[in-house]
């Protein structure tokens, strides 16, 4: 007898929490309450040319790709050393990379305000050592740098695990055929660890364009990503309809996102001509 | 004269977390000789092959290529290649890139590589196979890849660490052969690590067996065999038979009760020994005319003869014979003076 029974409250929770909601989303974007009652309109999804909107959605894309790319740039070489020979046995060292995880999001981003004030102890510092302060509290640098500092371990994390269960022969037949450590990264390491750069993209790039917590906190009130753009929609306007629409439109984008990685994650896998 | 060896290893030491992996190993190993490391699993061979490649670096001690100092230069300065346990193939690459790899990384020209590559599948008989990824090779043909990736370097050593430890049988000895004619052709230095030692005697110049980080033997397959340095060496060369003895005088010694003449001398009047008999040389003769008596407890078939353990008095004998005796039998047993060999008792560690 099949217990497929097992599954049913989880596929319930499906339909309520994930489904239905989604379905209300697309519900919402395409209709419009007006006095003669609700009908079918592309006007929230055509409100999006709006420059002003335009500019938003860039922007989001903009740091969100900079962001992604920052923890990239710092998170690759982390998770090499990490997974390097020497300090592999010593877990703490991956440890201290998970443990402000466990330290509440909002918590870790009011901490970077208090850093990043004009009195705040990095410029006092800095005063004393008769260097420039250090302004960028409200600025897209700030904005960047919290996301930076919260999305790093879903960047560190992905790539670690790939780069541990390499096979170490494989790298060693590299420098056993006279590659030396830099070749043996960039024709060997880097290849085959490639399935956890990807995931560690998705897994940055997600949070980051949807974000509404660090833009508001770090980049002051006035400071609108899509997610704020959203979220005032639902909390302060009460246009849900606008706001289902632009979860919509970046919904589809993330999804077209995905699959343009997925695409090129398949190409590499198809091998090619030397080199 | 002699010739300068190919590689020297000088009081190699390793030191793994306190448990000692080699203890003070002196090598040599001459140009173009195939040599085997023999042993069982954790007696240091692998590790004195890893230290040969350079991917560890012994605790004291110190190795020469040639004559030069290369104790701490890295894998990919050495003249050597190595044939991986588990080939250890590049996944992200056709067959063809992985066998280039080590003359793409020279910058030697595509022309060039493209034409040594397909020699090199010519030499493994893997014509044809250029495109393929390595993960639709069968593990004879990925062997074969890993072999023609090592050698298209052309080193003047190449290292084989257990490389036909996970074919099968037949496989693997289609594998020996072509290993060794492969050695021969191009007549470079092969250094073999293996635990199977029907493999390191049919293949090798010289066998160095080892046992707990120690070199035991090193001769010829043949010297190996008949004569065996000690009872650790008889036993894991082949079936053997192993009985303490003393010395009665040159010539003479005593065990199972009895005196027996033999062929070794220099040993101490009255000191105990180990006697080593190889199982074919045990002769089933009739009861009256043997020099030991025993009975037949078992009979095993193994295609070319019959093994047989008798029971005599104080020790059970493994017997090899192509007659079969059945089991019960009274049988009498006869030794040649030749096929005892006496070895100093092993110095208790």
């Amino acid at each position: 007898m099949k217990k497929t029974w097992y599954a049913y409250p989880y596929v319930v929770w499906l339909l309520i929490f994930i489904v239905v909601p989604l379905l209300l989303i697309v519900y919402y974007a395409f209709t419009v309450t007006t006095n003669e009652g609700i009908r079918f309109t592309l006007e929230n999804i055509t409100r999006l040319r709006d420059p002003i909107y335009l500019k938003v959605f860039l922007r989001s894309v903009w740091l969100a790709l900079i962001s992604t790319l920052a923890c990239l740039l710092i998170g690759y070489p982390v998770a090499l050393i990490l997974a390097s020979r020497e300090y592999r046995k010593k877990r703490f060292l991956a440890l201290l990379f998970v443990i402000p995880m466990w330290i509440n999001f909002l918590v870790r981003t009011y901490a970077w305000m208090t850093l990043l004030e004009k009195n705040s102890a990095i410029n006092v510092i800095l005063n004393f050592l008769k260097l420039p302060p250090l302004n960028i509290l409200y600025t897209d640098q700030a904005v960047v740098l919290g996301m930076v500092y919260n999305f790093l371990p879903f960047m560190v994390l992905p790539i670690y695990s790939v780069l541990v269960k390499l096979d170490k022969s494989i790298i060693e037949a590299a420098e056993d055929l006279g590659a030396n450590y830099f070749i043996t990264l960039r024709k060997i390491i880097i290849p085959l660890s490639l399935p956890g750069v990807m995931s560690g993209i998705t897994m940055v790039f997600m949070p980051a364009i949807t974000t509404f917590v660090i833009s508001r906190l770090l980049g002051g009130g006035h400071y609108t990503l899509i997610g704020n753009l959203i979220e005032q929609q639902f909390i302060f306007t009460g246009d849900w309809n606008f706001g289902s629409a632009l979860s919509f439109v970046l919904m589809i984008l993330i999804l077209l996102s995905m699959l343009v990685m997925r695409k090129y994650d398949k190409d590499y896998e198809g091998g090619g001509a030397i080199w | 004269m002699q010739q300068e060896p190919i590689i020297r290893l000088v009081n190699v030491s390793k030191d793994y977390n306190g448990t000692e992996a080699l203890k003070s190993i002196n090598l040599y190993i001459r140009k173009n000789e195939f040599l085997t490391l023999l042993g069982p699993s954790g007696c240091g061979k692998t590790t004195t092959l890893r230290i040969i490649g350079g991917f560890e670096q012994p605790s004291e001690g110190e190795v020469y290529f040639n004559g030069k100092d290369i104790t701490n230069l890295p894998p990919y300065k050495r003249n050597i290649n190595t044939v991986f346990q588990k080939y250890a193939l590049f996944p992200n690459m056709d067959v063809e890139n992985n066998i280039a790899f080590g003359l793409l990384v020279k910058k030697m020209d595509k022309k060039i590589i493209k034409k040594k590559v397909a020699e090199m599948l010519e030499l493994v008989n893997l014509k044809g196979f250029e495109k393929r990824s390595v993960d639709s090779l069968s593990g004879g043909q990925q062997q074969r890849v890993a072999i023609a990736r090592a050698l298209i370097n052309e080193p003047e050593v190449l290292l084989l660490d257990e490389p036909l430890g996970a074919l099968d049988l037949k496989l693997r000895k289609d594998m020996q052969v072509e290993l060794k004619k492969i050695q021969q052709y191009l007549g470079i230095t092969f250094i073999y690590v293996t635990h199977d030692q029907e493999e390191a005697l049919s293949m090798s110049d010289t066998i160095v067996v080892m046992k707990d980080g120690k070199i035991q033997q090193i001769g010829t397959p043949e010297m190996i065999y008949n004569e065996p340095k000690n009872a650790f060496v008889a036993d894991f060369i082949g079936e053997s038979n192993i009985i303490p003895g003393i010395m009665v005088k040159d010539k003479v010694v005593n065990f199972s009760d009895r005196d027996f003449e033999c062929v070794d001398t220099g040993f101490a009047v009255n000191e105990n020994v180990d006697v080593v008999v190889r199982p074919e040389d045990v002769k089933i003769v009739k009861r009256e005319d043997g020099m030991l008596e025993g009975e037949v407890e078992s009979v095993t078939f193994k295609g070319v003869h019959y093994e047989m353990m008798i029971r005599t008095k104080g020790y059970r004998w493994m017997v090899q014979s192509t007659l079969m005796e059945p089991v019960g039998a009274k049988v009498g047993l006869k030794i040649m003076p030749n096929d005892i060999h006496i070895m100093k008792k092993a110095v208790a560690e």
